[in-house]
């Protein structure tokens, strides 16, 4: 396993932000500015230890928050923000997942990052599972929380364009009242730039997942024999991907475990942190 | 002064309240259409272009919305077809196709060359990017919408102008053999015509191409800003933009009283009206608006057409209580309303004697080179309509050319749009005028 490597020929950091302007107590975490593949990323950067990749949804990266913290206190949380989202600018050629999931495994190759264990959440955990089924030796360790990707064997991925932001938010979660972080960073009166903010990630993501709806469908296929131990996170309240995108996941990689948290939403990092963290390290230290 | 007939061709069968509790037409089930109803009322609407034709309007105006009973155009370029072959002098102006959203430029070229052979060279066509609904409906990535525009444009220009056949592959559209057998009527092609709500992209675009501009009922004020913006854009590309650049489409209905023209004129907001086109999560997908629309809508205090507005905008971010609905209040509210914005003067309702005034007044500040009444929308029967239009077309329209003509509105077939040339560094001429708005107490 080879430590990032941010001074590489390939990979020039070229901005570093100072510790952030957050009120709690987290760790420090720097966002910086990496240039790979071609393009610049914007990069959240934390904690210390083994590099853990971890893939945002289709919102965007809301922020660190526990789940962070936690797995921060023993591995290097490298978290880019996708291109069009945040500060990482558009990438015009990109018009899928499939082709972003290349141009992540461009930038791991170029960071000597690869193998690396990967959590990937929702359209993120999409993400991952292509760069898996293209290069099966990138991930050691691969997390899938609540993904799409897969068409469902049954039901339907909630069609989230369909909706106003503010109920595709609610519908992230089982019981917004009772989960504080969300409410922390989603809940209150929405503000004209983080309404635009919003708008802009649910248009990259409609760009490059409007149809076939955030799925792929040779992405099953290409998944067949992949050895990488694989584990499938889901909340057994998720409005938003059915319990059928897992059993489709589960027939597609075998071998795939799968970890249920009773009563979570779509965000059962967020909904229940201790029991996502506890099945994450259970399955990334085996 | 081009002087046109437009109506939406309402589905006049639904009960009010499926519109109201649905928020708005786009969703409302189909198991509600009633196929015989339907087919009475679209030979009504073709025969009710005719008789447009028969009273001397210029222009009849045809546009389509898909999976919406706000209006019965589905396929505009069927009903073109048929106003092609039945009607004799009257131009047939499509405001617009939306590109994005058939997806088939081709198609759409062999199509409108059709229609302008068989009229005779009589076809204006003009382009939209498709309602937000519109990309829902037909499966049409949003966040493409403006470039697909712009490539089937292209596209379709190249089909009726250069010889083929040839091979094409652009971004989003890939043809093989492009060699168009039937070519447009008119050399080197139809006019074409732009309508839109003040985004500010389309106007450039407009301006940049040298076709005329028509504001679908937006404020006066708003608009004047966005003439001004067409007319630096043009000054920019080295020409003088003047009413021949311009064209303005507003509600209008008259009756032979007040009274009677203000109780039709409750059926613009049936349902809810225009701003009940579509709910929310429909009228704006993620990607279909820019950030500089989304923050000039923003600004606008007031609804506009087809619902885009700042107003939307805030229920996206604050989407309320959809619980129960006291019906009577919305429809209060709705009536309400309707005085507000004919007191804006973004609808207009009355006799010929309250109704010309107003017009005038519109042409004064706009100075469009082509105006065009928008029927009544709603359940209002075929008598009502027809004498809406009767009394436009005898009592109406007359004054309004000759007031176009004494303040010199050529249209865009007198004075052919960006003929007019502008020498680079000379500052261009004013394009609306805005005095007699403070008149009118409107900003």
């Amino acid at each position: 396993m080879n430590e990032p490597d941010a001074e590489s020929a390939s990979c020039v950091r070229v901005r570093e932000s100072g510790s952030t302007k957050r009120e709690t107590p987290l760790a420090n975490f720097i966002e910086e500015t990496v240039k790979a593949a071609g393009a610049e990323i914007a990069l959240v950067r934390g904690g210390s230890g083994k590099p853990l990749l971890i893939l945002h949804d289709e919102l965007g990266y809301p922020g660190w928050m526990t789940w962070n913290e936690k797995l921060a206190q023993d591995r290097t949380l490298l978290i880019p923000q996708q291109p069009g989202y945040g500060n990482s600018p558009r990438i015009e050629w990109i018009m899928n997942y499939r082709d972003l999931g290349g141009f992540y495994s461009q930038v791991l190759r170029e960071m000597k990052l690869e193998p690396i264990d990967v959590i990937g959440f929702s359209a993120g955990g999409f993400i991952a599972a292509e760069m898996a089924a293209a290069d099966p030796a990138i991930f050691s360790h691969m997390v899938l929380v609540a993904p799409m990707g897969i068409k469902p064997a049954q039901g339907e991925i909630m069609d989230f364009f369909a909706v106003t932001v503010r109920r595709h938010l609610m519908a992230t979660i089982a019981d917004p009242a009772n989960t504080p972080e969300y409410t922390k960073i989603y809940g209150g009166q929405m503000t004209p730039d983080r309404f635009e903010a919003f708008e802009e990630a649910r248009a990259e993501t409609a760009r490059i997942g409007w149809e076939p709806f955030m799925h792929n469908p040779s992405l099953p296929h290409l998944l067949r024999g992949l050895k990488t131990p694989t584990l499938l996170v889901w909340g057994t309240r998720d409005q938003v991907v059915p319990r059928g995108c897992i059993d489709a996941y589960r027939a597609a990689i075998t071998g795939a475990q799968v970890a249920e948290i009773e009563g979570a939403g779509h965000r059962p990092e967020i909904e229940n942190t201790a029991e996502f963290d506890r099945a994450v390290r259970k399955f990334l230290a085996a | 002064m081009q002087v046109g007939y437009f109506t939406e061709r309402p589905y006049r069968w639904l009960p009010e309240e499926e519109i109201l509790r649905n928020r708005g037409y786009f969703g409302v089930s189909n198991s509600f259409f009633d196929r015989e109803k339907a087919a009475d009322d679209y030979h009504y609407y073709l025969d009710e272009y005719c008789y447009a034709e028969d009273l001397g309007f210029d222009v009849v105006a045809l546009n389509e919305h898909h999976g919406n009973p706000f209006c019965m155009g589905s396929v505009m370029n069927v009903e073109a077809s048929v106003l092609a072959y039945r009607t004799k002098r009257v131009r047939i102006v499509l405001i617009g196709n939306p590109l994005p959203v058939i997806k088939h430029p081709l198609r759409m070229a062999e199509e409108l060359a059709e229609i302008d052979l068989i009229s005779r060279g009589r076809l204006v066509t003009g382009w939209v990017r498709g309602a937000g609904s519109e990309q829902f409906f037909n499966n049409a990535n949003p966040a493409y919408n403006r470039e697909m525009f712009n490539e089937a444009h292209d596209f379709i220009v190249q089909a009726w102008t250069r010889p083929g056949p040839w091979r094409y592959e652009g971004k989003h559209f890939h043809y093989r053999h492009v060699n168009p057998w039937a070519l447009p009527f008119q050399k080197p092609h139809p006019p074409m015509w732009i309508p839109g709500v003040l985004s500010p992209e389309t106007v450039q675009w407009c301006a940049e191409h040298r076709y005329p501009y028509i504001g679908l009922g937006t404020q006066l004020g708003p608009t004047c800003d966005l003439w001004d913006f067409y007319a630096d854009v043009a000054a920019k590309n080295g020409y003088q933009a003047g009413p021949e650049n311009f064209g303005y489409l507003i509600p209008t209905v008259l009756a032979d009283s007040e009274e009677k023209a203000q109780k039709i004129a409750d059926n613009f907001v049936y349902g809810g009206g225009q701003n009940a086109f579509s709910a929310p999560q429909f009228t704006m997908p993620p990607g279909y608006n820019s950030k500089g629309a989304i923050r000039m809508l923003a600004k606008q205090q007031t609804s506009t057409w087809l619902g885009v507005s700042g107003e939307k905008i805030r229920e996206s971010m604050e989407e309320g209580d959809t619980g129960a609905v006291n019906y009577d209040e919305v429809r209060r509210k709705l009536r309400a309303g309707l005085q507000k914005v004919q007191q804006n003067l973004q609808v207009i309702a009355g006799t010929p004697t309250t109704v010309i005034p107003k017009i005038k007044s519109i042409l004064s500040v706009l100075r469009p080179g082509i105006f065009i009444m928008f029927s009544i929308q709603g359940s209002v029967g075929n008598d009502d309509r027809r004498t809406s239009m009767r009394l436009f077309a005898d009592d109406v329209m007359p004054v309004l050319k000759e007031h176009a003509k004494a303040i010199d509105l050529p249209d865009p077939f007198q004075r052919t749009p960006g003929s007019v040339k502008l020498t680079a560094g000379t500052s261009r001429g004013p394009v609306a005028d805005r005095a007699p708005l403070a008149e009118l107490g409107l900003k």
